[in-house]
């Protein structure tokens, strides 16, 4: 078979629970090559839990996960992760190339100083995230939107296959959000991208399927979502809007 | 002041004094930038009074049994490894009860000391010299004590600093870096208990808490990256003890509560300061 074919995540009939009670059952779940995933749902649905599982923070009760055809453990080198920014100390004293450096480790030797190379490697990181300029700057100075962007780059410098993002969107204005996702779409060349969405504010040029998370969970083409599928995520009446390439937008409410 | 000055050429024990404190700045200011920025000072706290009941154990054996090899350093030892096991397997394992803990070892650990203090006869040791120590008494011993640490400290901190930084960060990230955790975190409770163990059986258990946290309280005010604030606390460090030796000789003052107090206000006003700045910016 072809390195290519492949898919970069399988998860067979996966069940995980916290102490007792059932946070996901019966998931499978195959991601290609080069997909850009969202990952939907109400909140406590899941989402987190999902993403956890695909970089094996968390061991399912039942079932299996695979990532490049090896157990998370094994694939975790290939997976840049940015985890939800608001669990981190704004104020720890690092500055912003300190917290992209971080995405090094493991790489070269098991102690001492960042190699040239690693150096270099963040250097590129933060200029695909536009924070080049901002390398010296202290990481309790920048501002939120920024601190997104460092995460994205330390994710980056982990030279990953496989992108893994828990609410890139979180605290970001529609600007912002709209940059986020052109920088997302571009690394989407050559990365494959899953990302856990706060809202149902997905780009549909940009993502190509949705997975809808509720202890249950459903992959979608991003063109079949319609209103009565969200209906059914969310349990409750939630009005949609869909940006088309053109600019135009379908607005479904319900 | 000159008197210090003046005595300092004369007197070993002057001397003993002031190298101590210099000593106790670099162990305080690596060990306690990394428990400052990974937000554990209070699991220094609780180790340092933990410290008191077995010092006093030791003490007692040592006085009522004889039993002349025990010294309250033993003591100390013994009580900060049971105390920095028991606090990190629960906040590794079980994070909501980690207060509790602590506060119980805190509390059980000065009662048993002062128990076996108040049992031990003699009038030589008293409860003040556990707490404030006194840093001109130091021995040569001591003093020679207080350099392994340090090397052990810098070597240590210096080769793995890149990891502890990224434990102290981002935990769950260095997890998917490959990076052992767990170890990591129990190396530095280790180191930050070894520190606390030596320093406290050298200047007393006040001292060592006042060191590892005031000197990094100000510096983290003025430092945007970690080494920074190791190196700004320990200068820091340095120039509270020198001074608070200086300050208490001509008056004879108690030195270490002398020091405690220079750093406190100094942390109180550097503070203050900045606070003031930062509202008259906005």
């Amino acid at each position: 078979m072809n390195q290519n074919d492949v898919p970069v995540i399988v998860i067979k009939d996966l069940s995980f629970s916290y102490d007792g009670h059932p946070v996901l059952e019966d998931v499978n779940l195959s991601i290609p090559k080069g997909d850009f995933v969202s990952v939907v749902g109400p909140n406590g649905g899941g989402k987190t839990t999902l993403l956890k599982l695909i970089l094996g923070l968390l061991r399912p009760s039942r079932g299996q996960v695979q990532v490049f055809g090896v157990t998370p453990e094994e694939a975790r080198s290939r997976i840049g992760y940015m985890p939800q920014h608001s669990q981190l100390d704004p104020q720890f004293p690092a500055t912003v190339l300190d917290v992209a450096l971080m995405g090094r480790l493991g790489h070269g030797r098991p102690f001492g100083r960042y190699s040239r190379k690693d150096k270099e490697i963040v250097w590129r990181a933060l200029e695909q995230v536009g924070l080049h300029d901002l390398r010296k700057k202290a990481f309790s100075s920048i501002s939120g939107g920024q601190r997104q962007r460092l995460f994205i780059a330390r994710a980056l410098a982990c030279e990953p296959d496989l992108l893994l993002l828990d609410e890139p969107t979180a605290n970001l204005d529609m600007v912002m959000e709209g940059d986020l996702y052109e920088l997302l779409h571009t690394l989407n060349q050559w990365l494959t991208v899953v990302m856990v969405s706060h809202d149902l504010g997905f780009v549909s040029r940009v993502v190509k399927n949705v997975i809808c998370v509720k202890r249950k969970v459903l992959m979608h083409a991003t063109s079949e979502i319609t209103g009565e599928i969200i209906n059914e995520i969310y349990g409750s009446p939630m009005r949609m809007v869909r940006h088309n390439g053109e600019g135009s937008c379908n607005c479904f409410s319900s | 002041m000159l008197q210090f000055l003046t005595d300092l050429q004369h007197y070993t024990f002057l001397q003993n004094a002031l190298l101590t404190g210099i000593l106790a700045s670099v162990a305080c200011g690596i060990i306690g930038t990394y428990i400052v920025v990974r937000r554990i000072s209070y699991i220094a706290d609780g180790i340092a009074h933990t410290v008191l009941g077995g010092m006093g154990a030791a003490l007692y054996l040592h006085k009522v049994y004889h039993w002349h090899g025990i010294l309250p350093i033993h003591g100390a030892l013994v009580s900060a490894i049971i105390a920095a096991i028991i606090i990190g397997l629960v906040s590794l394992r079980a994070k909501q009860r980690e207060d509790t803990v602590i506060s119980a070892l805190w509390a059980v650990g000065m009662a048993v000391g002062i128990v076996f203090i108040a049992r031990t006869p003699g009038y030589s040791e008293d409860l003040m010299g556990y707490l404030f120590g006194n840093i001109l008494m130091v021995s040569s011993n001591d003093l020679w004590m207080l350099a392994g640490l340090d090397a052990l400290i810098v070597a240590l901190g210096l080769l793995f600093y890149n990891q502890f930084v990224a434990v102290c960060f981002d935990q769950e990230f260095a997890r998917l870096r490959g990076i052992n955790v767990e170890a990591f975190y129990l190396l530095l409770l280790g180191l930050a208990a070894l520190t606390v163990v030596v320093l406290a059986t050298v200047v007393g258990i006040v001292m060592v808490i006042a060191l590892l946290t005031l000197p990094v309280g100000i510096a983290a005010l003025y430092s945007s990256a970690v080494w920074r604030m190791m190196a700004i606390s320990t200068i820091l460090c340095a120039v509270f003890t020198t001074s608070g030796l200086a300050l208490s000789y001509g008056p004879d003052y108690p030195a270490g509560a002398t020091t405690i107090i220079i750093a406190g206000a100094a942390y109180l006003c550097t503070t203050t300061f900045k606070w003031a700045l930062s509202r008259g910016r906005s």
